[in-house]
């Protein structure tokens, strides 16, 4: 490790007090709706950080990453809000209050069921060409889908495309995060909303990702894995086992999305199927092609500039959609440009926007 | 009514919709090794394409015959479909034909909601009612129905797997395409062009997928911006179930899917009291798939492992 250097110090704590500050500003517009923006960014960049694992680091393309986000958002609703315990009389006995279990066990619970799922979903392709994977993620994630949208009849479980709504909101040690707090000292007081609550949850998620995704990179594994992505013959020489390799990258990337997905679903405090379509997927992937494959900086870039790209755009599409006579509507324009970047960065800056500086060679310094 | 009966005409009709499209994929992969994600857009291309020229056509010379308006547009869509796929193999793939193989992939879904986008913007997002240019009447055959539009999809598909077949296995182009499949370099030093050849196979695998989304759209009634991605996956499944690369094999895994989500639609709620509808359909390909892979990973008809890393 160098020292650090003063220049560099001063960048980090001017980062670190904007970061901190931002949600006060945004509090200060006086609505809501631009820290909720924020807060949605914030969860792109964890989805665009585990699909980086498995895209940026291990060279799989995941084309149904939603799914486990999906599953992580349901399973959280599941067992967070009445719906179950309105549903079946049994459960109704057991929990008369309704099913109310903590949110940390429900992260635990379903970051073990993301990834024995993902692993589940990868050991029949992984053997194979990497192109295989992507269609069976792409499958993976319509079936995880489909079900959601019919699993209300013969037995309401998912109650279908109407969503599953009054999910608990997020407790910190007994601190109600969907709740106003206020804090006064003397005549001062000053109203905390729960969307800037959430942004610093938010926030120390994405920080730990990028904690564990850069311990990742530097570490064995994570070596191992971009031996993986650059050559895999040479690899398995070297005495990988790749197949194992790959499932690990997989199971973790699904991990990384059943944990955002539970965030999600106690941020939102409701899901419907429709939140989880395949274009979500597609988004999610175009903002770690459009960032740079496999590096961090790179990929929050992405996940910002896409996630921030539909707000711009409603506010510049407005006498666009009017010239056009409503054809270039936000809606068509954002994914006009999502498109694009996938193809334009592809064929011009194919190692992303801000790509690795040494990419795919060995991490000595 | 003969359930079983009309649900294997379904099958045959669906599975030979799903055999045109997967003949593109598999001659694509066969070649240059890429799953062309587009390839369900070009069929939705199609099939809009020829919706607006039959539109054209009924509005200009009403007393023109149904069936004749629908062969126009079906020539007209075949051609904007190989023009259309032509180009996006020069723009988007040929630059991309050395780089690793995670670009191409990302440039082909790219490419796909570009289309889908573009179709958007044109056609406007809404579904459409597809005219019906044929005969309504349907024809009772053993205790079943059949239409004419059904009878006209199976004649087509035997007609252009018939064209295909000789086209492949007798004329110069075939041989060199063949060739191509086998060993670019050996065939570049054979004095075939590469280049020309693969341009030939994006351009003839866009015309089955335009037949195919004439017919589509003309038996089910209905055309929009996305109505090309799902029948696109389903076909690849069936590429990959008659072992990718390898023609017959994509014939016999189409129809084999067609009736395999034919017969499931029709018996899935019976079989399982109840529980599991038709809306569960779309599944069934996603599960041949892994079946597939697990099972037999070169496909039913499949000659070579597919492992060229």
């Amino acid at each position: 490790m160098s020292k650090i250097q003063p220049g560099k110090l001063a960048v980090i704590v001017i980062a670190a007090i904007a970061l901190l500050t931002l949600p006060i500003l945004l509090q200060a517009t006086g609505s809501n709706s631009w820290a909720r923006i924020v807060d949605i960014a914030l969860l792109y960049v964890l989805l665009a950080l585990g699909l980086n694992i498995v895209v940026g680091y291990a060279g799989l393309l995941d084309l149904g990453y939603i799914a486990f986000f999906a599953v992580g958002a349901y399973l959280y609703a599941l067992l967070a809000s009445p719906h179950l315990a309105d549903t079946f009389p049994a459960i109704q006995a057991m929990f008369p209050n309704g099913l109310h279990i903590n949110i940390w066990l429900v992260m635990l619970l379903a970051a073990a069921v993301a990834g024995v799922v993902g692993m589940i979903l990868g050991a029949p392709t992984l053997k194979l060409r990497g192109d295989y994977l992507a269609i069976i993620t792409l499958g993976f994630g319509e079936i995880i889908r489909i079900f959601m949208l019919n699993l209300d009849r013969p037995i309401n479980i998912t109650n279908g495309p109407k969503g599953i709504s009054q999910i608990d909101a997020l407790t910190v040690f007994g601190f109600n995060m969907g709740q106003r707090h206020t804090l006064s000292i003397g005549d001062w007081s000053y109203t905390i909303q729960p969307v800037t609550l959430y942004y610093y949850l938010f926030l120390f998620f994405v920080l730990l990702s990028i904690v564990l995704s850069y311990r990742l990179q530097d570490s064995r594994i994570g070596r191992a894995w971009m031996a993986v992505r650059e050559d895999e013959i040479a690899a398995k020489a070297m005495g990988l086992n790749t197949r194992n390799l790959k499932l690990l990258a997989f199971g973790m990337g699904a991990t990384f999305g059943g944990m955002s997905g539970v965030l999600f679903a106690s941020f939102q405090r409701f899901v419907s199927p429709e939140s989880f379509s395949l274009m979500e997927s597609v988004m999610v992937v175009a903002m770690v092609v459009l960032g740079g494959l496999g590096h961090i900086p790179g990929v929050i870039l992405g996940a910002l500039v896409l996630a921030g790209l539909p707000e711009v755009l409603r506010h510049v599409a407005g006498p666009l959609t009017e010239v056009t006579g409503g054809r270039l509507g936000p809606e068509i324009l954002r994914q006009l440009l999502i498109a694009l970047a996938m193809v334009v960065v592809m064929l011009l800056r194919p190692k992303g926007l801000w790509p690795a500086p040494e990419h795919g060679k060995s991490l000595a310094k | 009514m003969d359930v079983l009966l009309q649900q294997i005409i379904n099958g045959l009709v669906l599975g030979s919709m799903y055999a045109l499209v997967a003949l593109g994929y598999t001659m694509v992969y066969g070649i240059i090794g890429l799953i062309n994600f587009a390839h369900g857009d070009v069929l939705m291309v199609g099939a809009l394409t020829s919706w607006t020229i039959i539109g054209w056509m009924s509005s200009a010379s009403p007393d023109m015959p149904g069936w004749l308006q629908l062969l126009v547009a079906t020539l007209i869509a075949m051609v904007v479909c190989g023009a259309l796929n032509y180009s996006i193999e020069k723009l988007a793939y040929r630059p991309l034909r050395n780089s690793p193989r995670l670009a191409p992939l990302i440039t082909a879904i790219g490419m796909s909601l570009l289309l889908q986008t573009f179709a958007m913007i044109i056609w406007e997002p809404n579904p459409k009612a597809y005219p019906s240019t044929l005969s309504r009447e349907p024809i009772e055959l053993a205790g079943a129905v059949i239409s004419v539009t059904q009878i006209t999809i199976l004649a087509t598909t035997a007609l252009t797997l018939a064209f295909l077949m000789w086209l492949v296995n007798k004329t110069n182009l075939g041989r060199a395409m063949r060739a191509t499949a086998e060993n670019p370099r050996v065939a570049a030093l054979m004095g075939i062009k590469p280049d020309v050849v693969i341009s030939a196979t994006f351009i003839i695998g866009a015309m089955l997928a335009a037949i195919a989304g004439v017919m589509w759209a003309a038996n089910y009634g209905t055309v929009q911006h996305a109505m090309g991605f799902m029948p696109g996956l389903k076909a690849f499944v069936a590429a990959v179930m008659g072992g990718i690369g390898n023609l017959a094999g994509a014939v016999v895994g189409g129809i084999a899917l067609g009736l395999i989500e034919s017969l499931g639609a029709g018996y899935l709620g019976q079989l399982t009291g109840g529980v599991l509808g038709s809306q569960y359909v779309d599944i069934f390909a996603f599960i041949v798939l892994a079946l597939v892979l697990t099972l037999r990973p070169s496909g039913l008809l499949g000659e070579r492992v597919a492992d060229r890393a």
